[in-house]
């Protein structure tokens, strides 16, 4: 078996992925920094988000459990939110949630 | 002492896997590479062999495995052929993306339907794009040196690839054949313990084949073609080493008779020594005509193929698969492309032959070169011919 000799080039800030060049990738792309996923806005994907009628939420967390992107967080009044900046706008959370609290709306400019 | 032993090559692939201290074998049996894997999982039942091996369920879980083995800095060998290499065709891939050094015999099978357990270069040709080096053999001879040649390969920090040696189903993988095994101590010596530079490590975390947005997925391609190519330079080096200690040298074109030559034949694998016999009978006849095989597929050695034909003016080759509704031999098409740029090159005339078992004998060979003459000097701009099909 190999002796771990982990040196990992995590010296430096990393640089933002459209700035790499194909020399300073780690071999096989790994990636030696936890997070990096992070940083990548899924959100981008979406063209709906979800919209919140709070008057009808009982606090259930539905929406936070079924929510595939992990993206759903409670507020400082206890209901819940999706984080936009990561959320694809699948509209599950819509369609679980049984209080008809969340409506689905074309993203705006 | 090295020993010259009588021995089935299949096993004697698995006796090159022993004597390379294997750590990690993940395999399912498939014929006709089944006594590989049969013989290995014996040595390791046996304590001959101090190794994990992981009877998977299926050839997609077996180089899965392998990822997994070879990740974590294990010296990882697994063996396929045919249905089983298309299998795992989807992490054959993976594997070589992800930089991860596994050596995999691949005792080449025809593909189904019909079903054909028996030989021919059907499954190599539908993993020549895959990103592994791929190395063929010709004898059980070549099959070991060349799986010891590939553990140093695959593993040399210059490189870090998986790499395929290439032997013919029961043209090759079933014969017995007079094979030198080398000595322990001296291929200790040839072949350092692997030292993957970035192992799965607890204590230092990393993320592997992990997700590339197409920000960065070029850049990863990249780095991987890059990498391929400049392995060409440790491959001729670690060949070179090879045969400095054991004697025996191998290169990525090997020439038979090739000198002053008009005509040249190229074939790959098993069936090149049978092309031989016909090339010493038509030289005996006074007719200008060498035999060449390539080696190296991949990285595909464009310099010593150049230099190989430079004077010749036909090329005669003969393919083991059928690139379909295209080309024909994928082979041909791939040498003929590599020649184009030249002023001036051979005629090439390609024929697809030897499919499913079917021999080629040394009397066939003389008829597909006599054949490929003809063609060649009637101008006729034909992509290929099929040999020996029953019209």
């Amino acid at each position: 078996m190999a002796k771990s000799t982990n040196k990992a080039k995590t010296a430096k800030p990393p640089k933002p992925d459209d700035q790499l060049t194909w020399k300073e990738l780690e071999i096989g792309s790994i990636a030696t920094r936890p997070g990096s996923a992070s940083r990548y806005k899924t959100g981008d994907w979406s063209s709906r988000q979800p919209e919140y009628d709070l008057s009808k939420c009982i606090k259930c967390a539905l929406c936070q459990t079924f929510c595939p992107e992990g993206c759903v967080k409670s507020t400082d009044e206890g209901f819940y939110a999706a984080d936009l900046y990561y959320c694809k706008g699948c509209g599950i959370c819509a369609k679980e949630c049984p209080r008809k609290v969340i409506t689905m709306v074309e993203e705006k400019e | 002492m090295a020993t010259r032993v009588g021995m089935e090559v299949s096993l004697a692939v698995s006796e090159a896997v022993r004597l390379a201290n294997a750590d990690v074998i993940a395999a399912y049996p498939i014929t006709p590479q089944t006594h590989i894997v049969e013989h290995l999982a014996e040595l390791v039942a046996n304590g001959e062999l101090d190794a994990e091996f992981i009877p998977v369920e299926s050839e997609h879980s077996a180089m899965s495995a392998c990822l997994g083995s070879a990740a974590a800095g294990a010296r990882t060998f697994t063996a396929t052929a045919g249905q089983g290499l298309e299998l795992m065709h989807e992490v054959v891939y993976v594997a070589s993306s992800m930089r991860l050094p596994i050596v995999m015999a691949v005792a080449n099978r025809a593909l189904s339907a019909p079903l054909s357990v028996w030989g021919d270069h059907s499954d190599v040709m539908a993993v020549r794009d895959t990103g592994w080096i791929q190395i063929f053999t010709e004898n059980g001879q070549e099959a070991v040196d060349n799986t010891l040649c590939a553990f140093r390969i695959a593993e040399d920090k210059r490189v870090l690839l998986p790499v395929m040696v290439h032997l013919d189903g029961f043209h090759l993988s079933h014969m017995v054949e007079p094979i030198i095994l080398p000595d322990r101590k001296d291929v200790d010596k040839f072949l350092p313990l692997n030292n993957y530079p970035l192992p799965l490590d607890p204590s230092r975390p990393v993320t592997m084949g992990d997700f590339a947005p197409p920000s960065i997925y070029t850049e990863a391609r990249w780095a991987q073609e890059i990498n391929l190519e400049k392995s060409m330079r440790v491959i001729l080096e670690i060949w070179k080493k090879f045969g400095d200690k054991f004697g025996r040298y191998y290169k990525p074109i090997e020439c038979y008779r090739c000198e002053d030559c008009d005509t040249l034949l190229l074939t790959m694998g098993s069936f090149s020594e049978t092309a031989m016999m016909a090339i010493d009978n038509m030289r005996e006849d006074g007719k200008k005509i060498g035999l060449f095989r390539l080696r190296l597929w991949r990285p595909f050695p464009y310099k010593e193929l150049r230099e190989t034909v430079r004077n010749a003016k036909n090329l005669i080759i003969l393919d083991r698969a059928i690139s379909y509704g295209g080309p024909g031999g994928p082979v041909a098409s791939e040498i003929r492309s590599a020649l184009y740029p030249l002023a001036r090159r051979p005629r090439v005339t390609g024929f697809v032959g030897g499919l499913g078992g079917r021999d080629i004998s040394p009397a066939d060979f003389e008829t597909i070169i006599n054949r490929g003459l003809k063609i060649s000097n009637d101008g006729s701009n034909r992509e290929f011919e099929i040999f020996g099909v029953r019209e």
